[in-house]
């Protein structure tokens, strides 16, 4: 996973609540087996409507989304943020996400900041009033700075010391196999196994 | 691996939590959580398999992964090559995966095939004081037997089938306590429903809900499990309820239960599991189950509904500019007026199914309000069964014929209409009463409008074309199914 640290670019205001997953990419879109290419499928029922956000050229070439609250609910599908990704943005920031896609986040790259809905509107007004600007959301300081307005966001700081260096998770855990072997060798009999049980025992 | 002195009462969450704990965080990072059981489909695990070949790591525990394929499998004329090329590469892809690497996989034509939240309880592989996880938000449907349950993404696909473990953070605990008795008509899903109106979609988030309260324990397995399913649809990740007598009944006997020694060992164990009198929830929630109706959502989002018996909202009454500008925008949406009574809206469709309804209790639930009646003309009635294993035991009782006396269509096991990912899809502006657990914008096909209901809500509204509670019919349900008061 590449390293983040200060992700800057035009930032784009999506002024909706409740922002599932299966609007951020349709279930249409999850037949395939890659894990890129994913860019036109984001918000694909509402890019047909040419007034909505994405469609509007000043915001050409994101990298910054500035959501209303509850954004990634719903559908554990990690396709949202492949699609967050390759459509090109770095971050999300919202009041509040679904935790799964928080997760889905950390583990791909996106920072997801958590952020006040007062500073919410505060940044779809300065968005509004000046289309194209650029924010400038810094991991090191948890601050993200737009124009005049500088704000901070919350990340937990694992997810956050991850993300700056840029580690992968399994990687990490496979540092402790020992005690996951030892667990294993304590773990009850009762507890299931999908093989039947004469070949998993196999005695 | 307890890291609490027993002295401290606990939760349920609390005790299944500390009994996985492999690595314990230190600073802030994360627990390392031993995952006991891993569902896998089609859906979210190719990118999976892929980054394990990559990497050129085995899958640690075959003996704890089994795959099915459920999303994209069509639901007529199974024995045919998959029409749509890239549902066929997905499907085949966890083939090849499932062979290469081990995994146990139960394909479209085996009797053990089906949703992967049905066939998980069915084999009896899902039990109280385990860990459950699935690249599914609806994963939760397992933590109705006490069992801490999850749906994970991709990434956390791979990390499951590398070491067979999970860094999580703690979550917070919530009780959500039912108290009283459901009236005939009433049933688990008009319950889950209605929390989710009460504490909204986002209520959840960051908590494991605990469901406690005499009406929660008057359900059966099937109930418990359509309550669970959708704790994710209030934002929490595991919704669980303590094991009890009709957890162990359900259980005993079933293909992969413990057996012998090993079934008094874990039902001994699972005695303890149940939260200490004296345990603190981080919060409580609480619902009066003498004054539930059957419910029904309105909106494009699972906290949006209201009792049947009710209009649809006006927006402007809402006081959060958020939920005003959403209800506003599901409104239009569904195509729906402020003040309209709930019962005059008309389907053009009933869809019975999905992880959350779709057991032989639901099924043999809907049965019994259809059963000698005729269809509402002009009204597509879908009925998808589960589980390969469900439709044959539908199909002992009758129940196949019931519902093609009916007029509705009869079909194979999979996750159909809930999420159109197959053939089973709605058309732009074709509206459905639907026993699944989302109401999302586009979810059942592109432009279609989706109400949530209960199987009964649904076979009721399937004979009159409008929304309906058996309450409508003149005539009580009687069945003994999914919660239902006979």
């Amino acid at each position: 996973m590449d390293k983040v640290s200060v992700v800057t670019g035009v930032a784009v205001p999506l002024e909706r609540a409740n922002v599932d997953t299966d609007q951020i990419i349709p279930a249409v879109f999850l037949k395939r087996v890659t894990k890129t290419g994913f860019d036109d499928a984001l918000f694909y029922a509402w890019r047909q409507d040419p007034d909505f956000v994405l469609n509007r050229a000043e915001f050409a070439g994101a990298r910054v989304l500035i959501a209303g609250p509850d954004f990634g609910t719903g559908s554990s599908r990690e396709h949202a943020v492949w699609a967050l990704r390759d459509y090109g943005f770095r971050a999300v920031l919202s009041p509040r996400f679904g935790d799964i896609f928080r997760g889905n986040a950390g583990k791909q790259g996106l920072l997801a900041g958590e952020i006040s809905e007062e500073d919410v509107e505060r940044i779809w007004a300065a968005i509004e009033a000046q289309p194209g600007i650029e924010a400038s959301v810094d991991l090191v300081s948890k601050t993200v700075t737009i124009g005049e307005i500088t704000a901070p966001f919350v990340i937990d700081d694992y997810t956050r010391w991850r993300l700056l260096e840029g580690l992968d998770d399994i990687g990490l855990t496979l540092r402790d196999e020992a005690q996951i072997t030892r667990f294993e060798l304590a773990r009850e009999t009762w507890r299931p196994r999908t093989i039947p049980v004469q070949q998993a025992v196999g005695d | 691996m307890n890291h609490v002195s027993p002295a401290v009462p606990r939760t349920l969450a609390e005790k299944v939590w500390d009994d996985h704990l492999v690595v314990k965080g230190e600073a802030g990072s994360p627990d390392l959580i031993y995952i006991d059981l891993h569902l896998v489909h089609e859906v979210t695990s190719p990118q999976a398999f892929d980054g394990l070949r990559l990497a050129g790591r085995p899958v640690r525990r075959p003996d704890l992964t089994i795959a099915t394929e459920d999303h994209n499998t069509p639901t007529l004329d199974i024995d045919k090559p998959i029409a749509d090329l890239t549902s066929r590469t997905q499907i085949q892809t966890l083939r090849n995966n499932c062979a290469e690497f081990g995994v146990r996989l139960h394909p479209l034509g085996d009797i053990e095939q089906g949703i992967v939240h049905v066939v998980g309880p069915q084999l009896g592989l899902t039990m109280p004081g385990i860990t459950v996880v699935c690249g599914d938000s609806h994963t939760s449907t397992h933590g109705a037997f006490g069992a801490m349950a999850f749906g994970i993404g991709t990434s956390e696909v791979e990390h499951v089938l590398a070491t067979q473990t999970l860094p999580l953070t703690p979550f917070k605990t919530m009780a959500i306590t039912v108290e009283g008795e459901l009236r005939p008509g009433v049933t688990a899903k008009d319950i889950i429903l209605a929390v989710i109106a009460q504490i909204g979609t986002g209520g959840g988030q960051g908590y494991v809900l605990e469901f406690r309260g005499s009406a929660i324990r008057s359900l059966s397995m099937e109930g418990r499990m359509t309550v669970c399913n959708m704790s994710i649809e209030a934002g929490a990740r595991a919704g669980m309820i303590a094991p009890d007598q009709v957890t162990y009944d359900y259980l005993e006997g079933r293909a992969h239960a413990p057996k012998g020694e090993d079934w008094d060992a874990a039902v001994a164990y699972w005695k303890t599991l149940g939260t200490d009198a004296d345990a603190v929830f981080d919060a409580e929630v609480f619902l009066d189950a003498n004054e539930l109706e059957p419910f029904v959502t309105w909106g494009t989002n699972p906290g949006q509904g209201a009792s049947l018996s009710g209009n649809v909202p006006d927006p402007s009454a809402i006081a959060d500019p958020n939920e005003r500008s959403s209800a506003e925008r599901a409104l239009e949406y569904m195509d729906l007026e402020a003040g309209t009574p709930l019962k005059e809206i008309r389907v053009d469709a009933v869809f019975m199914g999905s992880c959350t309804n779709s057991r032989i209790e639901d099924l043999r639930a809907f049965a019994s309000v259809i059963k000698g009646q005729k269809k509402a003309d002009g009204v597509r009635v879908m009925v998808v069964p589960g589980s390969a294993r469900v439709r044959i035991e539908a199909e002992a009782e009758g129940i196949d014929q019931i519902v093609k006396d009916f007029g509705a269509e009869w079909r194979f096991a999979g996750c159909s209409m809930c999420l159109g990912m197959n053939p089973d899809q709605l058309a732009p502006g074709e509206r459905c009463a639907s026993t699944s657990n989302r109401n999302f914008e586009g979810r059942q096909g592109k432009g279609g409008r989706t109400h949530l209901v209960s199987p009964l809500v649904a076979a009721a509204t399937a004979i009159r074309g409008t929304l309906s509670s058996p309450w409508d019919l003149g005539v009580t349900a009687n069945s003994t199914s999914e919660g239902v008061n006979a």
